[in-house]
């Protein structure tokens, strides 16, 4: 194989990869923020005590999360082709990739309000906040630090999924090092997919902890 | 010192019956038990009491950052226990708090902060951020707009929070220890600020400590309170001057069990209740009668030219020598009495 041919070959593979990771993201985010923020206020000791619904939701994500990507991506096999249309190719495993990864988010996304100090949330509470106020203008913000570092560390582990959405014809650069690489036993393919995958997952990880570092303003 | 008179007003609080029980995994806790309160507009209401005596506890039933097991508290009349959230969220923008610890939002700079309780009230940008400067003129951080907390020293951090506090045009301002992370000299001008912000904005303050000096300082009325009750309340000077309970007596210094060590030696508490402190009373006292007292402790505060406070002194034993140590504290106006030995 030419080195155009390569070149080629590895960059359709990573905007396959990325068109795969970001939205499957932003959509696990879409679900998962949502239920991290309700995983967080609806505690006996937070802003929205409810602290039956707080377990019910807290079991059903960790049942979740529990089922490995593979395994979900074959169970749900009938239903991302009626969601999607098709049950294999780089648009559909994004749906397996979305269910795979909000529970997951909503985990991060709870890890990071539970960090916000309960003394600033009584402060605003006691200004006559309401609870949405409470949400939106206090438990995110002071989060955001940690939530853009949590965002950025989910990204990098879809895109370690999408590594094994191959096995239902995802594409990316994964699909290039397995298939094409391993099985093809064409090594140059392989190692150079490998390479561009390793210093995709840096950037994102570097870009998350400069973003993280640069929004803080606790320590100047 | 000025005098702390207050011009006689209604209650803005009434605290009635107030029951607070947690109950944890260890048992149930009386954090307050049937204590009853009244504060006046234009008050500044000290609270006073050792560590772990509900104090804590008591404020924030007021805003309902707590809920009373039982009893009442009635702001302007009404109950806060039974608001429902829309008019709790009112009357907390009414009743502003600061805290021990500041508590302010750290991803938000100084504006950010004193601006929020005019976001959540939807106030207009541009009559917002008027107001954001009028209220850092008032805590005296003008040149701090645009810091951030994390580079504001723990007096700045503190005004913040009381500039925050105000935003909202409150009529009380409910202060949890507002002054107990900070030095003595921050402390201070802390104190001052308060006490400018009660009268010039004719703001109700209701205050915390654990530190008698701080109530001693800027308070009007005090309550004590020891393990949830409330063991005397009153007018700052008489509660001072004729300090009635145990714990008041071990918050004011006054060591009750000193007479112990030497059952021979008599033990007198004197009162001074407003004696001219022009005279050395009690080294004249030393030097006429000649007789040699021992002063355990004192504690004793000089209010517009008199004295306030008490004194334990010990003396040796015999009728006479109390007597005329007596007889001459008696006649420069003080009260004496024995302390009982137990
Ligand atoms: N959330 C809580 N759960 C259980 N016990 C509590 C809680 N808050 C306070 N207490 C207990 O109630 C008592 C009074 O506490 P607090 O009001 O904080 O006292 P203070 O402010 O005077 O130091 C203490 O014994 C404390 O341990
Ligand atoms: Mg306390």
């Amino acid at each position: 194989m030419s080195t155009d041919q390569l070149v080629h070959l590895l960059w359709t593979g990573l905007l396959e990869t990325l068109r795969m990771t970001i939205p499957s993201t932003l959509f696990a985010y879409l679900i998962g923020m949502p239920l991290g923020v309700l995983l967080v206020v609806t505690r006996q000791d937070h802003i929205m005590p409810a602290p039956r619904f707080n377990a019910v939701l807290g079991t059903v994500i960790n049942f979740l999360r529990s089922i490995p990507f593979i395994i979900l991506l074959v169970l749900l096999f009938p239903v991302t082709r009626v969601v999607m249309g098709s049950g294999i190719g780089t648009r559909s495993v994004i749906f397996p990739l979305i269910i795979s990864a909000f529970p997951y988010v909503a985990r991060m996304v709870e890890g990071s309000l539970n960090e916000v100090d309960h003394g600033i949330l009584e402060a605003a509470q006691s200004m006559g906040s309401t609870s949405w106020q409470l949400i939106r203008k206090v438990l995110i913000p002071e989060a955001m630090p940690s939530l853009v570092n949590g965002a950025a560390i989910c990204m990098v582990t879809i895109l370690g999924y999408t590594a094994m959405a191959s096995a239902a014809g995802g594409g990316g650069l994964g699909t290039i090092a397995i298939i094409k690489g391993l099985n093809m036993r064409q090594s140059d393919i392989m190692y150079s997919a490998s390479i561009l995958l390793v210093l995709l997952v840096q950037i994102m990880s570097l870009a998350g902890a400069y973003s993280t570092k640069r929004i803080d303003h606790r320590n100047r | 010192m000025e005098s702390n008179s207050v011009p006689v007003a209604g209650p803005v609080i009434e605290i009635k019956g107030l029951h607070k029980t947690y109950v944890t995994t260890d048992g149930r806790v009386d954090a307050l038990s049937d204590v009853n309160l009244t504060i006046s507009q234009g008050d500044i209401y000290g609270i006073v009491g050792m560590s772990g005596a509900g104090k804590s506890t008591l404020i924030r039933c007021i805003n309902r950052l707590d809920t009373p097991t039982s009893g009442d508290v009635l702001y302007q009349g009404r109950s806060v226990t039974a608001m429902n959230r829309a008019q709790l969220e009112a009357t907390r923008r009414k009743v502003s708090m600061i805290f021990q610890q500041f508590n302010l939002f750290m991803q938000r700079s100084v504006a950010g902060n004193i601006r929020y309780p005019l976001e959540i009230a939807r106030v207009p940008s541009d009559k917002a951020d008027k107001r954001v400067r009028e209220l850092l003129k008032i805590v005296d951080l003008e040149d701090k707009l645009n810091a951030y907390p994390s580079q504001l020293s723990g007096g700045q951090k503190q005004r913040v929070a009381i500039a925050r506090a105000l935003a909202s045009e409150p009529e009380v301002l409910l202060c949890d220890e507002a002054t107990s992370a900070l030095d003595p000299m921050t402390t201070q001008s802390i104190l001052a600020l308060l006490q400018d912000i009660n009268k010039r904005l004719g703001i109700t303050i209701v205050l915390i400590t654990h530190e008698m000096a701080v109530i001693r300082q800027i308070c009007t009325r005090v309550a004590i309170l020891d393990g949830g009750k409330v063991a005397e309340e009153g007018p700052v000077d008489e509660v001072f001057v004729h300090t009635q309970s145990e714990a008041g007596k071990r918050l004011f210094g006054i060591l009750p069990e000193a007479p112990d060590e030497d059952p021979d030696m008599p033990s007198l508490r004197i009162v001074f209740d407003g004696a001219s402190a022009e005279k050395p009373i009690m080294s004249n006292l030393i030097k006429e009668s000649g007789i040699a007292i021992n002063i355990l402790s004192a504690n004793i505060r000089h209010l517009g030219g008199r004295q306030y406070g008490q004194m334990l002194i010990e003396m040796p034993s015999g009728p006479h020598e109390k007597e005329t140590v007596v007889a001459y504290l008696t006649s420069h106006g003080m009260t004496v009495k024995e302390v009982n030995t137990k």
